[in-house]
């Protein structure tokens, strides 16, 4: 495995630059999670919902959620950029370089998840404003562990459909048939605990639902599973979504 | 001249910067017959299939090192395909291509860093500038710094977008963009530069300017360069030699100039109105007419001398009881090599490829499947 450093750092500058020239890019992904931050946690501000511990309000159960659910969506977004390079014939001048393709996911991967990281701890850091309360400051760079390995399983996931798919004309099929489902499953507006068992299980596979978890158990420490556990499945997703990511990218052909 | 060194068994050695010409430094030309050059490129039995529709079918052609060479063809020939596979981007169904040695097909890295290649489609960043774009090429060619910054200057200055260089790509024109690939396309220095149509989709003065830039940088530096092209003047102007390529099958290659000489002296066209049928049998038989091809109601033909051959012409018409509208004479030009080799006019070939491409597009979703 041959890896090209000024490659990689060269395609995360890229990725950078594109990011902060795109200011309507930036405001658009952030204004839906603080849009489904601020009406949802007003509208059930006052409910006692099923499984959220009395301790916690509705607000602090949904911040960990929201952060998850906003990096589901642009990680993914992210990984099937790459269809947008292909789009407009960029992916070729990137493919006839004399980089491994290995190289090439890392600096793409290096790219999304700094992107992504910025928009979460924005996310967080707004959320702090409208009465939102982390457990400990201590407990900060381990959320950023979690929201980084969620970034990463979501950009090899976009990364394979966009191996897969020829052009965007798919990307409503994956919208609405995985990424909705991933966050549905995840537990992201409520917990997993009203599921029924059967459902329950389903959300089991879901990365979705640890990263969720991993994250409440670190910025609210309430969590279904331990948060070792959490970062352990985690790390093995984001392990395998990053392999076969890498693996189909190097299958498909540029052009 | 260096002959080479015998280094490795079994192994192309290649020894960056020690020697002027990379093309000599392969100690199989040690034992090679031919003299000590390499081809730049080497090209044989390649076949590209696409669900089993043959993009390329069997070609074979070499390129010698600093040699312009052109592929001219319709829309769909092949020659984007053919360029696909040499660099890298599309594995052959069979058959191979070598860069100067390296097989493109299994040394994609070596071949990738021998060459340069400006696709047909605007391949830039748009959300970047002219020299960002340019710094990601020479980055991703693992330039060193110092040497990427006089690159990139230079290249900017050699395709005259300087004053532009940090404004964002997406406030080019056509042309600038197109000038700014081809700048791109030399900043790491490759050893054979491809160039799918360069100025599809130019105006006339951009293509010139274009044409100029693709002949200056032949002249002046030692890259070999490959060259696609639908328009025959551009070929023409250009080439040092050209290979026509229709329906993924060479039909002919050499100079412009001697595949012109094949068909000999002029051309005479005749616009005919009424049935020619009768007239063509009896010109057919005529020995001093060397080619002769109707196609919608012109009668082409090739003869030397031909101002003194048209009132024969026309007065074998009148015998024949066809109607001569107009009688053109003029210089052969490679559109009538086209038209020799293949009996239709690029444009026809062009109008009845639309009908290949579907095929081919529906070929290769079908692979993704």
């Amino acid at each position: 495995m041959i890896i090209h450093r000024a490659a990689i750092y060269v395609l995360w500058l890229r990725e950078l630059k594109r990011f902060s020239r795109a200011k309507s890019r930036v405001v658009g992904a952030l204004a839906m999670p603080l849009f489904f931050l601020a009406f949802l946690g007003l509208g059930f501000r006052k409910m006692m919902i099923p499984g959220v511990s009395g301790g916690v309000g509705y607000v602090s159960f949904l911040v960990p959620g929201i952060l998850g659910m906003s990096l589901l969506f642009s990680s993914t977004f992210g990984g099937l950029s790459v269809l947008w390079d292909k789009e407009f014939g960029f992916l070729k001048e990137i493919m006839v370089a004399p980089v491994s393709r290995v190289s090439i996911v890392l600096g793409r991967l290096a790219g999304g998840v700094t992107t992504t990281l910025v928009q979460g701890v924005l996310i967080l850091g707004v959320s702090l404003f409208m009465g939102f309360k982390i457990n400990t400051l201590a407990s900060l760079p381990l959320a950023v562990v979690f929201m980084a390995l969620i970034s990463i399983t979501f950009l090899g996931l976009g990364l394979i459909f966009a191996s897969k798919m020829k052009d965007m004309q798919g990307f409503n099929i994956v919208f609405n048939f995985v990424i909705f489902p991933l966050f549905f499953l995840s537990g992201v507006l409520y917990p997993l605990d009203n599921f029924p068992q059967w459902l329950r299980y389903v959300s089991y596979v879901d990365p979705l639902t640890y990263g969720v978890d991993g994250l409440r158990g670190v910025l609210i420490g309430v969590s279904s599973f331990s948060v070792i556990f959490d970062l352990v499945m985690m790390t093995a997703m984001s392990l395998v979504m990053i392999f076969l990511g890498a693996y189909f990218f190097e299958k498909s052909e540029a052009v | 001249m260096i002959l080479g060194l015998p280094r490795g068994i079994g192994n192309a050695v290649f020894l960056p910067g020690l020697f002027d010409c990379p093309g000599m430094l392969c100690y199989k030309n040690l034992f090679s017959a031919r003299c000590c050059v390499m081809h730049a490129i080497e090209v044989d039995g390649l076949t590209k299939k696409f669900n089993g529709f043959t993009a390329v079918d069997n070609i074979d052609f070499t390129v010698d090192a600093g040699e312009l060479f052109g592929l001219l063809g319709p829309n769909g020939a092949g020659k984007t395909t053919t360029i696909n596979i040499l660099s890298t981007l599309l594995d052959a169904t069979a058959g191979h291509g070598r860069i100067f040695g390296f097989d493109v097909a299994r040394d994609k890295h070596e071949v990738r860093k021998k060459i340069g290649v400006v696709f047909q489609e605007v391949a830039l960043d748009v959300k970047l500038t002219g020299k960002e774009n340019l710094e990601f090429h020479g980055m991703m060619y693992g330039m060193a710094r110092e040497e990427r910054r006089e690159k990139v200057k230079e290249v900017l200055e050699l395709v005259e977008l300087t004053d532009k260089a940090d404004a964002l790509v997406e406030t080019y024109s056509g042309g600038m963009k197109r000038r700014l690939e081809i700048a791109r396309g030399l900043v790491h220095k490759p050893n054979v530069l491809f160039l799918d149509e360069p100025t599809l989709g130019l105006d006339a003065q951009t293509r010139r300017h274009i044409w100029d830039y693709i002949k200056k940088l032949n002249k002046e530096s030692d890259v070999t360069i490959i060259l696609t092209s639908h328009y025959m003047e551009e070929a023409d102007y250009l080439c040092e030699r050209i290979a026509i390529m229709d329906n993924g099958k060479f039909v002919a290659s050499g100079s412009p100039e001697k595949l012109k000489d094949v068909l000999g002296g002029d051309v005479v066209s005749l616009e005919l109105e009424g049935s020619a049928g009768n007239l063509i049998a009896y010109l057919n038989d005529k020995e001093w007419i060397k080619t002769l091809a109707e196609h919608d109601g012109v009668l082409s033909l090739t003869l030397e001398r031909g101002e003194r051959r048209i009132p024969e012409l026309v007065t074998a018409a009148q015998a024949h009881d066809v109607k001569v509208a107009c009688v053109h004479l003029r210089k052969p030009s490679l559109e009538d090599v086209f038209l020799h080799y293949t009996g239709k006019t690029i444009r026809d070939r062009e109008a009845s490829q639309s009908e290949r491409n579907r095929a081919m597009m529906r070929g290769r979703m079908g692979k993704r499947r």
